[in-house]
């Protein structure tokens, strides 16, 4: 299928902002590679199962997240459904950061950066400090006795920094909306990015390994 | 008048050496971590169906 | 292909698409991540619950330390309290934090304002009914600042001597501070001091900053904390009440704090914050910084990941 051309087979219009889209979004990964069927040979570890297993926790954390906002702010304090649908939200979200790190201790000790994949390291990083903030907004939405103190001492370390004004850390009400709308929001986006980065370039190769064009012919193609 | 404060009787178990201080749970978590960790690098991975040797009775 | 190329040559990394292949079901491999998250998350949810400890209320603090309570409101009045000293957001009273000397707090801008004293004045103010109340706070009201300084800190001094017992503090020139902060502490047994500080005048209330800044200026919110081993040099921001589990991530952050020079630095909340991001840069920038990008060269722990590749393509 030839990119940049209506369905009808008509050239595209000159300057078409609709085509130029629809150019960059199917080149964003390789034909095939959006939901490939098969992997290079050398993705053979367990260590490889900690992404999916990041992106499985996370969805976790989401869901719980919104069967706790069903019932809004009290609920986990007056129910005892509530407070179990807030010991799976807590529990999620230990997994999520444990695999999580597995997955970038695992990523470190393969180099994983390599061969164009610096900004697939780079958006991990940055998912995983976005994650952070994400938790700790949330530990500051408990309206319990952890937030009080929570509150109490984190916000001198964000007004040290002269930001305390803008996120305030005692107003749970905005910490409840940075928790549950935006936070969410921005840790989905970066996450996104980072998928598409890994479908875009593929698993990284092992250390040091030959190309296969070098010295032999190609394989079956993807 | 009494009061129950809680605060005391629920403060969890703690190991302390040096400046460390971490709680028991904490580190499980850690610990518990670094075994997946592990485990993951050295256990065999499934080989796919077409890699596999045939077996005596003949496979498909 | 190429990766950036240094003067002394490194191996370039082949495309990956060019390598064999071998079937891999990705959405089931997900399906199944999905299903045993699930199931782990529920399993510790129903065997280990969370933890839900109540806040501490105004009146449980009137009654469980009441002299802490009448201390904070006159440290309020005197204006010695930390919220009173604070600076940016709340006031202009302290310049706050430097790092490296820059002015980030007072840079913050006072975009909070809160009036220390304003804490105890307010709610009791709409203290219906106390002809006496209403007596005092008119004349704290038509006092000089310097006047009202001079009540509050001569009383704090004497309840201190007094070992925080209203009762056993010597007459003096106290001015209507005693009686505001009886009042004051009868008010939080009262339980309406939380909705006088948020609530009082708008119905919904704005939100819980000035009553967290006055339970923060006393003693009990703290203690408490620390009986729960949360407290800041405590490793606290990696910790959780009871036995459950924390925040492990929080581990360096929370680790600077334990040692010099920041364990015992005014600026240490802006100088952790200033390394930490420094570190997380770091962290994020590995593909570019050379050294700490070829570590993994050096400790080979790859080795384990790709042995089966290895031993079928052997490395030159």
């Amino acid at each position: 299928m030839t990119t940049g051309q209506a369905p009808t087979g008509a050239a595209a219009p000159a300057g078409s902002w609709t085509a130029w889209l629809r150019t960059r979004i199917s080149r964003t990964v390789p034909p095939g590679q959006v939901l490939p069927d098969r992997q290079p040979a050398y993705v053979a570890s367990w260590i490889y199962v900690f992404g999916v297993l990041s992106l499985a926790a996370l969805v976790v954390v989401i869901g719980s997240g919104v069967v706790l906002s069903l019932g809004g702010v009290s609920w986990w304090h007056d129910s005892s459904v509530g407070h179990f649908v807030n010991s799976l939200h807590l529990w999620s979200v230990e997994i999520f950061f444990a695999v999580m790190v597995v997955h970038l201790w695992g990523k470190f000790w393969m180099a994983a950066w390599r061969g164009k994949r610096g900004l697939t390291w780079l958006s991990g990083v940055v998912a995983f400090v976005a994650s952070i903030g994400t938790a700790f907004t949330g530990y500051l939405s408990q309206s319990n006795f952890d937030s009080q103190w929570i509150s109490s001492e984190g916000k001198d370390g964000i007004n040290a920094i002269g930001v305390g004004a803008y996120f305030n850390v005692l107003n749970p009400g905005q910490m409840l909306m940075w928790h549950i709308v935006l936070l969410p929001v921005a840790v989905g986006i970066i996450v996104g990015i980072h998928v598409v980065l890994v479908r875009r370039h593929g698993v990284v190769p092992p250390l040091d390994a030959e190309d296969p064009h070098a010295d032999r012919p190609r394989m079956e193609a993807d | 008048m009494a009061v129950h404060d809680s605060a005391a009787l629920t403060a969890g178990h703690y190991i302390d050496w040096g400046v460390i201080s971490i709680s028991v749970t904490n580190a499980a978590i850690i610990g518990l971590m670094v075994v997946v960790f592990v485990l993951a690098l050295v256990l065999p991975f499934p080989r796919p169906r077409e890699e596999r040797p045939p077996t005596r009775q003949g496979e498909p | 292909m190429a990766t950036l190329s240094p003067p002394r040559a490194r191996p370039t990394t082949p495309d990956s698409h060019d390598f064999e292949t071998r079937p891999y079901d990705l959405v089931k491999e997900f399906v199944i991540a999905l299903a045993f998250v699930a199931v782990l998350t529920t399993l510790l949810a129903a065997v280990f619950s969370s933890p839900d400890e109540k806040p501490i209320t105004m009146q449980r603090w009137a009654t469980a330390a009441p002299g802490d309570v009448v201390a904070t409101a006159v440290g309020e009045l005197a204006g010695t309290t930390t919220s009173a000293t604070y600076g940016a957001p709340y006031s202009h009273a302290a310049q706050g934090q430097t790092l490296l000397g820059v002015p980030l707090q007072k840079w913050g801008g006072v975009r909070i304002p809160v009036s220390s004293q304003d804490l105890v004045l307010q709610p009791l103010t709409g203290y219906a009914g106390d002809p006496r109340v209403a007596a005092a706070l008119q004349l704290w009201g038509g006092a000089s600042a310097q006047q009202q300084q001079a009540w509050a800190t001569t009383y704090a001094d004497a309840l201190a001597t007094a070992g925080g017992d209203p009762a056993a503090v010597p007459r003096g020139a106290y001015g209507p501070v005693p009686l505001l902060a009886a009042a004051f502490l009868q008010l939080a047994r009262t339980g309406g001091l939380e909705g006088a500080l948020t609530s009082s005048g708008n119905f919904y209330g704005g939100d819980q900053t000035r009553s967290v800044l006055l339970l923060a200026d006393g003693a009990y919110l703290e203690d408490q904390a620390v009986a729960q081993h949360l407290g800041g040099d405590q490793w606290g921001m990696m910790n959780e009440t009871g036995n459950y589990p924390g925040q492990p991530w929080m581990w360096l952050y929370t680790f600077w704090y334990q040692v010099k020079p920041f364990s015992t630095s005014p600026n240490a909340d802006a100088q952790v914050w200033g390394l930490m991001m420094v570190l997380t840069l770091a962290l994020a920038l590995v593909p570019w910084i050379p050294g700490l990008r070829s570590i993994p060269r050096w400790i080979p722990v790859h080795r384990l990941v790709w042995r089966r590749w290895y031993r079928t393509h052997p490395r030159q």
